[in-house]
This record gives C-alpha cells, structure tokens and sequence, in this order.
C-alpha cells in the first residue's frame, strides 16, 4: 500500500476520532439549553477533564492534513474563510467559557459562559456539517486549486440541511455520554426521553440528508460507502432503541459506532479525493496531486506509528481515571 | 488596503496577542510545578494546608492563561490556511511537519493532563498529581519548540530542495538542528521563564501589600520568584546576546536593521538613539558609542558589521532587482531598544526586590506602599516579548521565507479586502472583550483568595 493511501487513512482514522469525541462534547454543550443552573454544572463538570484533550482530535486533523496533504489545507482552509472564523470565534468562546465559568459566583456570569458553551457548541457542529456536505457534493475548484465561489455559494439549503443533521446527531450523542455520567436519578430518566427524542430526529435528519446526497453526488455507487451508511443508521437506530430502555451504556457505544462508520463513510465515498472540484473532475484535489513527498510522508508515518497509539493510551487512561458518575455534590462549590 | 495588508495586519495581531499568554504558559507551569513539589515535600500539617492552597491559587491564574492561550493558538493553526494559502502549498511538505509533531507529540499531552490536573486532585496520588503539572509544563515547552523550529525555518531555511516550484524537506534532522532554532527556543524559553516569575512577583507583592492574612505565605512565595526571575532574566539575556551574535552570519539583515547600520563600518558604532531616514537609507541624527556595535557582534574591538545598503546590493546580485529591506527599520530599531530596555529594567526590579525580601524581610511592612504600586509594572516583560517578536518577523520581510518565498505572494489569492475586514475586526474585537473579561475574573480570584491555615 502506498504512502498516500496511508496517509487517507490516518486522516479518516483522526477526524473520526474528533468527530466521535468532540461530537458529543459539543453534544453536552448544546444539552445546557434550558437546565437549570445546578444541572448545567453537573453537565459541563462531565466533560470537564476531558473536552480540551478531545479538542486536539480536531487540531491534529488539521495540522497532519497540513502535513501529509498541502494543498488540501490549503485550499479546504481559504474556501471555508468565513465559516472557519465562526468556527474560531465560537470554539473560542467556548474554551475559555469551560475555564472562567466557575471563577466567579454571579448568576449573571455563570449564565453568560454556560451561553457562550451552548453556542461554542452549537455553531461548530453546524458548520462541520455544512462543510462535509460541501465536501461531498464538491465546490467550485479552478485548475489551480483555488476556490472561485463566494460564502454563500456554501450556504446551499443542503449543505443547512446537513448541518441541521450534525447538530442532531451531536446532541444525540452527546445526550448518550450524559447517560452515563449522570448519577441523579431523576435527571438520567428526563434525559433518557430527550435522548430518544433527538435520536428520532436525527434519524429522519440522516435520511434525509442521505437522500439528498443519493440524489446530488455519486456516493451511493459505491458499494463500501452503502454498506458503510447502513451500519451507521443502524447503530442509530439500536442507539435510540437502548435509550429508549434505559440502557445508557449501549445508548452511548451504539451512538459511537454510528458516528465512526458515518464518518468513514464519508472518507469511503470521497477516496481518492479529498476535495472534490464541481467544475470539473480534474480540477479535483485527490491523495496524488495534494500530497506532500515520500520523503515527508514517510517521516510523519513513523512519528504517527510511534504517537498516535501512545496518545490513545494515555487518553483512553484519563476516562478510567474520571470514570465515576458525577453527582449533584460533585458540583455544590460551581 | 488589500487582502494582503489585512492579512499581514491581522496575523500580526492574533500571534502577539497569542504571544501575551504563551511566555506565562511557558514559566508559570515551570513554577507551580515546584510550588507543587514544595508542598509534597513540606512537614506539618498546617504548612501544607497552606501550601496547597498555594499551589491552587497560582495554580487558577496559570490555568485562565492557559485556556486563553489554547484558543488563540488555534486561531493561529488555522491562518496558515485560511489567510496564506499559497504559503501552505509552498511550504506544505516542510512546515506541516512540525506543526503535525506538535499536535501529535506536545498539545496531545498538554491538554489531556491538565484536564487530569485540575480534576484529579482527589482520585491521583500526590505524586503522581505533581508528575502531571510537571507533563503539563514539558509538553508546553516541547510545543513552543516545534512551533519555533517551524519559525526557524522561515528566518534562515535549511534542509530543503525547490522541486517542481515549492519547497521540499530533504533533511529532517537539519530542520530540528538548525542553528536558528537554539537562538530562538532559548530566548523564548527565558523569555518565558522571566514573564512567569515576574507575574508572580506582581501578585506575590501585590497580596503581601493588601491582603495581611496570606501575608507570610506570599513573603516566602516572593523570595521563589525573585530567584526564579532572576534565573530567567539572566538567561533571555544571555541567549539574545547569542542570537544577536549568530545573526551577524544567519541573517545579517535583520541585525543591521534593528541597530540601524546603513553603511558596513569597521569598527561599528552602536546607535543608542537615532532619527531614521528609511527612504534616503540613512539617519539625520543618531547617539553613538563608538566601536561598540562590533565589540556585541564579534567579542572585541575589531571587526567589519555589514550595513543595510550592502546587503541590499549584496540581495540584489543573489535574488535579482527588489527591495530587500525591511519595510520598518525604525519600528525595529525602537523595538530592540524596548525590549532591551524592558530586560534591564527588569532585572533592576528583581535586583531591589530581592534585596527587600532577603536582607531586609523585617522592614517589608515600611515598604508596604511600594508592593502595592507593583502590579503597574507588570506591562514590562509583555513590552518586551512583543517586541521581541515585531523584531523577529518585521525583520524578515519582504520575505515569508527568507530568500525563497516573499509575503506579497504567499496570501490566499480567493480572499476579498471585505472578507479580511470582516475577520480582522472580529478577531481584534473578540480578544480584547476577552482580555477584559480574563483579567476580571484573575482580579477578583486574586483579591478574594486568603492563603491561610483553616481548613476549607
């Protein structure tokens, strides 16, 4: 297997592992809409050891694709201008949101950043969206790779459409994580009929968005991507069937899977290009024509061989390390 | 203005801005690691109250720094991308590299073990509690060190070829050793080192002064940082002595720029001040010492410096005809002198400072007045990182990459003036409504927070 396939993979292997992480940690996030405030803190004090860990998924997809595919940075990073500064501006009100909130002891404080989470959360799961659907159905790339088109052109009702189905899915998923790190018993139950709710939701979003790709682009001709899409409904649907029982532990593997497999999914139909032209198939950038060279690749294959198990280690550690349910008590000082 | 000068004006405010919060990432992690190691070592019960109470509070303002830091740094990682996109294909095969390795190897660890750090108070031993901030701090440092070898690449390239029109990495380990990178990632280190320690020495003063409960805690945390700061001021002038002299052959330009050298001088004079005439390329008015410019540059009294007009021409034999220098000589010029103004004033403060909290400890109730008034001279070691960094990288135009690249055509060629407005303001306003709302709450933390035996 050459280089450039290993690299595809890597990519596919990191923004799976952002999306399923950071997926439901902006999940949470967007779950703080309308709790009160005790209930809130037990929902950021979740993902508080973790969401900054889960974030370099996103930062490491970013700087490897730099690495390994150039011209795909290049270019993903210039078309997507603006949505990429609210993306920015969201994720930063949103980390420094996770840090300051409890600082201080006002309402009014406390109300501010929790809002700054919610839509920290909400905005990039949107936007990741909007942007994998783009991706998918192409955008307007020149021979040079450069993007001719404008902000709106990305703004299409399917590419909304696509976002809209992010941000169900997220809030699913992250529904699911608060399933099992929840101890009060009254709150997990309430939580349970919520999760089943944006699962169902999701599941007609992703319906419709995969019809509505079905319809666009070519991803159904491939078998792997048909066979992909199915394993990721139907962990959905066994993910909102568990909720539904109570089983929050399954809810939460079930929603993952469903995660993973959209997520590979996606890279499956797009393989070998990353960003496909819609002008004309040529322009499109793929493994070959974006790659870095041997010389590079091959060097940042040893040090991922070598890092990216240690990080998984020492990551998966942390989780056992805050295993525990987190309890009202837990919160009393936030 | 065009996307270009947005551009440039827009990375230049969004990596110093991110450069306030990195020199006290960089030192305070350093420093509450042993403030933590202090307090696993310390003996009876109340002193270790106490010093855990310690380690918290500097523990709280590292981790506000840190969570802005984090945020803006990303703001960075995306630039590359959204704003120079034709840098990105340029340099792709070389600069990817190292910015990959320090996700992968460095800000992986960082934020998985502050995480650990904060919420792992009650579920970690002691030690191993300690081992993470000491993994924290590491990881910081391993990151600024990727990030500065990318740098380094960009002021003084090494291990390349230019094949099919861009650069490609030929050598790794030469990009890693390139005598750049030593210059850089120990100034930046002391840099950060002095920054960290003289925050603490702000706020150490400044709850000695206001707060006379935590009084006796903060004296002996003073007398640490004094020592720390010290370590530190010493050092960031040390390896900027050195840097200054290795420029002399790595980048010649940038040295002559920021003394405002026009002409090469055998033995040349040092300018303390000068009126800068960049379009006739020369000074109306200038405060010299003579000879002392060559001895900083070669260690004694004889020696050639070249000047700006030389390496202009020199630059125009080697790349063809342009204009090969720096567009902001006098901006340079002032800012070395900002920077170097504001290390020696700095060692000055911890010089009386320490002299106050060693040989005169009784008499730190007299002075009371004087440690309160401290946190107004915080600004200077901030003055001094960011001119440092003016220099660093106004000194290198008109190149993104010197000699291979230059900044005018490495911006995205998709990007409208309007576009760039658009983000520049939002940045620009977002950070400083964030640096208001930061300082608030490390203010009110600060003031409310008593260092004191009781139990919580």
């Amino acid at each position: 297997m050459d280089l450039n396939i290993v690299w595809f993979i890597l990519i596919t292997v990191l923004f799976t592992g952002f999306f399923i992480l950071e997926g439901f940690d902006y999940g949470v996030g967007m779950m703080l809409l309308g709790r009160p405030k005790n209930e809130r803190s037990q929902f950021v004090r979740a993902i508080g050891p973790v969401w900054d860990g889960n974030e370099v998924w996103m930062i490491t997809a970013g700087g490897a694709t730099f690495a390994a595919f150039p011209h795909v940075y290049a270019t993903m990073f210039s078309t997507f201008y603006l949505a990429l500064f609210l993306m920015l501006l969201a994720l930063i009100m949103r980390g420094v949101a996770f840090e300051l909130r409890g600082k201080l002891k006002y309402s009014d404080w406390i109300n501010f950043w929790d809002c700054s989470i919610m839509f920290g959360s909400f905005v990039p799961a949107l936007l990741w969206g909007v942007a994998v659907t783009n991706l998918l159905r192409g955008v307007p790339i020149d021979f040079q790779m450069h993007y001719v088109g404008t902000f709106l052109d990305l703004l299409s009702p399917c590419a909304l459409l696509g976002g809209i189905f992010f941000v169900l899915l997220f809030a699913f998923h992250g529904t699911n994580f608060l399933l099992i790190k929840i101890a009060d018993k009254g709150l997990l139950e309430e939580l349970q009929k919520k999760s089943f709710c944006l699962g169902s939701s999701a599941l007609v979003g992703y319906v419709l968005f995969a019809a509505a790709m079905a319809h666009d682009t070519d991803i159904l001709s491939k078998p792997g991507t048909i066979i992909l899409l199915g394993l990721s409904i139907a962990a959905l649907i066994a993910s909102c069937a568990s909720a539904k029982r109570g089983c929050g532990c399954r809810a939460f593997i079930s929603s993952t899977l469903s995660v993973a497999f959209l997520t590979i999914g996606f890279f499956t139909a797009l393989f070998p290009r990353i960003m496909v032209s819609s002008l004309s198939p040529e322009w499109s950038l793929n493994i070959y024509n974006a790659a870095s060279t041997p010389h590079t690749l091959t060097l940042m294959t040893i040090a991922a061989a070598i890092f990216v198990p240690i990080v998984l280690l020492y990551q998966g550690w942390t989780y056992k390390v805050f295993k525990d349910r987190v309890t009202p008590a837990d919160v009393h000082y936030h | 203005m065009d996307a270009l000068i947005l551009s440039r004006l827009q990375f230049a405010i969004t990596t110093l801005y991110h450069f306030l919060f990195v020199p006290v990432t960089l030192g305070l992690s350093i420093f509450v690691a042993l403030l933590e190691m202090w307090y696993i070592n310390s003996g009876s019960y109340e002193e270790r109250i106490k010093l855990k109470k310690l380690v918290k509070f500097f523990g709280t303002i590292f981790l506000i720094n840190f969570a802005m830091g984090v945020v803006t740094g990303i703001v960075q990682e995306f630039h590359f991308g959204m704003n120079w996109s034709e840098y990105a294909r340029f340099m792709g095969d070389i600069f990817g590299a190292p910015l990959a390795l320090e996700a992968l190897t460095a800000f992986f660890i960082e934020s998985t073990f502050i995480g650990l750090w904060i919420f792992g108070w009650d579920k970690l031993s002691e030690k191993f509690h300690c081992l993470c901030i000491w993994i924290v701090a590491f990881g910081s440092n391993l990151s600024a060190f990727w990030i500065l070898v990318a740098n380094s690449f960009m002021q003084h390239p090494v291990g390349y070829a230019i094949e099919d029109g861009r650069a490609v990495m030929t050598d790794f380990g030469e990009l890693v050793t390139n005598p750049y990178v030593l210059g850089e990632y120990s100034h930046a280190f002391f840099a950060g080192i002095t920054t960290g320690g003289f925050l603490v020495i702000v706020v150490s003063a400044w709850k000695i002064a206001t707060d006379e409960a935590s009084r006796e805690i903060f004296v002996r945390t003073l007398r640490r940082a004094v020592l720390y700061t010290l370590v530190g001021t010493l050092g960031v002038m040390g390896s900027g002595h050195m840097h200054a002299q290795y420029l002399a052959e790595g980048n010649p330009m940038k040295l002559a720029s920021f003394e405002a050298l026009w002409e090469t001088e055998n033995p040349a004079p040092f300018a303390i001040v000068a009126d800068i005439n960049q379009e006739e390329r020369r000074n109306d008015f200038e405060i010299t010492i003579p000879k002392m410019f060559t001895f900083m540059v070669h260690n004694s009294f004889e020696g050639e410096v070249k000047g700006i007009n030389d390496l202009q021409r020199e630059a125009v034999e080697k790349y063809g005809s342009g204009y090969y220098i720096p567009n902001d000589v006098r901006g340079m010029f002032w800012s070395f002198r900002a920077m170097v103004g504001a290390g020696g004033l700095m060692l000055f403060i911890v010089f009386v400072t320490g002299c106050l909290v060693f040989f005169c400890r009784e008499k730190i109730k007299d002075h009371l007045c004087c440690l309160k008034m401290m946190p107004l001279l915080l600004p200077i070691p901030f003055v001094a990182n960011s001119a440092g960094w003016y220099i660093a990288e106004a000194g290198r135009q008109p190149w993104i990459v010197v000699g291979l690249q230059k900044t005018a055509v490495a911006v995205s060629p998709n990007l409208s003036a309007g576009e760039v407005w658009v983000t520049l303001i939002g940045f620009t306003a977002i950070y400083l409504f964030l640096a208001v709302l930061a300082v608030f709450a490390a203010v009110m933390f600060i003031r409310r927070t008593h260092i004191t035996e009781d139990e919580e």
